[in-house]
């Protein structure tokens, strides 16, 4: 696989990954908008820049805490009432193990 | 007082302040106004004026108590969709959160109720911040109030609508790659970004962690001043926010003065891809600044050219991981057939459902910068020019006292001309996005009209971090040299629909 190159196979794999149901019509045009967005930006592989530290974050702190006193959190209805489904006090969730009952 | 709508927030803040009008009577004044223009702008996503009425009743009482002594009470304000508003519909633009209302308040939310500052409602923005248009809204576009046929910028369009086509006198938008500067600009109003970590991000619905910062939006420099001094400063409940004084930005505000300071013209922002007319503006503005008495120069920051493609990497990155809470199971719509589905058939149903294409497109751009065999070349290539970048603002600000560019390249363009050319709308930011990279603070404020289309153009100043007072002791100090010409503010030229 070249950098940069994008095919419909990958877009498929990439919707799969991040769990998106991709049209055919949406395979095929983000196939073209990927490779056209990348072959826009990887000009930025152009700048030596192999010396230069990475920066992942504006400010520079590390390791912030806060003194270790409990305090009340949300309630159980709290979470509830936004759920789309909810029930004994869980988030109810499909199924997420094995064959189909 | 005549028109209440017409007025700015810290007008209105003295007038209710000596009890001449009540908060619920600017209020009232404010829902007449969206009642009259918001199906034609289309700012707002969510109102609900009853129980605003009765917030603003509670205010009017607390002030007759002497309870509340804030600058800004009993003024109203809009929020953009973006921020957690407790039992009020959020939906960050995004069909996916449809009906959901958030359990609590973001922190912005809680200090503006307690200093007595009155919702209005929710704004229009692009779905989940990502857009510079407000045209990738789940609910619809917002139009620009100088010209419903074009788009008011975005991803802030909304807010900045709402504030332009004086709907509300203040706004809360938020700034990933120029979402609060660049509507600011193509509406005609003031908006600012503060200095990352300077304004809490506790309860904004994340985009990009690393870049993400709320801050003002009002009409003019002294409004936007106001709100920033009750927005910012230190929040537990964010690890990232600044634990150090906000600066004093109403007092600078009112310095407005710019003798002796040193302004930086960048050389890479004021070139090919900018309109004429931008440019001609942005000119008359340096030859002002420079009969005010600033010293003006122009510095280089060769870096900025990269700096669009590192954004494109480490934003979609940030957003792919950030969006992955959007899955149908805890908030929000859920697709599910009740065919005995499994959660990840669920979960890949409600997401292509719920989102939209720049939604989807920004997420798989992410999935693939962040995937194995890729990850250095991308992602870590632009965190690299992210220092680079960072290093170009460090040498300017060692010569400077603040930088200048125009805000955005160009004028607001018509609803629909880039929506099917996602690399043209990105270009809509190359002046802003640098500044989120680095985490500095910025300004644009109108700086006038671009004779070829009449349309308002927007002038940036760049501080460097925590020096945000730098941004509207210049803003104020052009602001009134601009309204001295006018014979008053741009916004006053705006329709009046």
């Amino acid at each position: 696989m070249t950098p940069g190159k994008i095919d419909s196979e990958q877009v498929k794999h990439l919707g799969k990954l991040a769990r998106l149901e991709l049209s055919p019509e949406e395979v095929a045009d983000y196939t073209l908008q990927l490779e056209q967005i990348l072959g826009a930006i990887t000009s930025i592989s152009a700048v030596a820049a192999d010396h230069i530290p990475p920066t992942s974050h504006p400010i520079p702190m590390e390791n912030v805490y806060r003194e270790d006193i409990a305090v009340r959190g949300l309630e159980i209805n709290d979470f509830a009432s936004g759920a789309p489904s909810f029930e004994d006090d869980r988030f109810r969730v499909p199924r997420i193990l094995g064959e189909p009952g | 007082m005549s028109d209440l709508t017409r007025q700015s927030a810290a007008t209105l803040a003295s007038a209710i302040a000596r009890r001449e009008v009540s908060s619920e009577e600017v209020t009232r004044a404010h829902f007449d106004r969206i009642a009259q223009v918001d199906e034609r702008v289309h700012a707002f996503l969510h109102v609900d004026p009853e129980s605003s009425i009765a917030r603003a009743r509670e205010v009017d009482q607390q002030l007759a108590k002497g309870e509340l002594l804030s600058p800004l009470a009993g003024v109203p304000i809009a929020f953009k969709d973006l921020l957690a508003t407790k039992g009020v519909p959020t939906t960050c633009g995004s069909r996916i959160l449809e009906g959901w209302r958030p359990p609590y308040n973001a922190t912005i939310v809680d200090k503006l109720n307690a200093a007595g500052v009155v919702s209005l409602g929710k704004t229009n923005m692009d779905e989940f911040a990502m857009g510079s248009s407000t045209e990738h809204s789940g609910y619809g576009p917002t139009h620009n109030p100088w010209d419903l046929e074009r788009i008011p910028g975005g991803s802030g369009g909304g807010s900045a609508a709402a504030v332009a086509s004086f709907e509300s006198p203040m706004a809360i938008g938020t700034d990933t790659g120029g979402s609060i500067r660049q509507p600011a600009a193509l509406t005609g109003t003031v908006g600012v970004k503060p200095t990352y970590g300077g304004v809490s991000r506790y309860g904004i619905v994340a985009l990009a962690s690393s870049l993400d910062q709320a801050g003002p939006c009002a009409r003019d420099v002294m409004d936007t001043a106001l709100l920033h001094a009750v927005i910012g400063g230190h929040d537990p409940r964010d690890s990232t926010s600044i634990n150090e004084p906000v600066p004093d930005v109403v007092a600078a505000a009112l310095k407005a003065d710019v003798r002796g300071m040193k302004i930086g013209v960048i050389k890479e922002l004021k070139g090919e891809g900018f309109q004429a007319g931008v440019l001609e503006r942005f000119n008359q503005s340096i030859e002002i600044l420079t009969d005010l008495g600033a010293e003006v120069i122009e510095v280089s920051c060769p870096h900025f050219e990269y700096a669009l493609g590192a954004y494109y990497l480490i934003l979609p990155s940030e957003a792919s991981s950030n969006l992955a809470r959007f899955d149908g199971m805890r908030f929000g719509i859920r697709e599910d057939d009740g065919k005995d589905r499994s959660v990840e058939e669920v979960m890949s149903a409600t997401r292509e459902k719920g989102f939209g294409a720049e939604v989807k497109r920004r997420i798989m751009l992410g999935t693939y910068a962040l995937s194995s065999g890729y990850y250095d070349a991308y992602y870590g290539q632009a965190q690299r020019i992210r220092t680079l970048i960072t290093r170009d603002f460090a040498y300017a600000f060692s010569r400077v006292d603040v930088l200048v560019s125009p805000t955005a390249p160009t004028t607001a363009f018509k609803i629909g001309e880039k929506l099917d050319n996602p690399l043209a709308m990105y270009l809509n930011d190359i002046a802003t996005i640098p500044v989120n990279l680095a985490g500095n603070c910025a300004m644009s404020l109108p700086i006038g009209r671009a004779p070829e289309d009449g349309l308002p153009v927007g002038l940036q100043i760049i501080a460097p971090p925590m020096a945000d007072h730098l941004l509207y002791q210049v803003g104020s100090a052009l602001e009134s040299a601009l309204a001295d010409r006018w014979g008053g503010l741009l916004i006053s030229e705006a329709p009046t629909l």
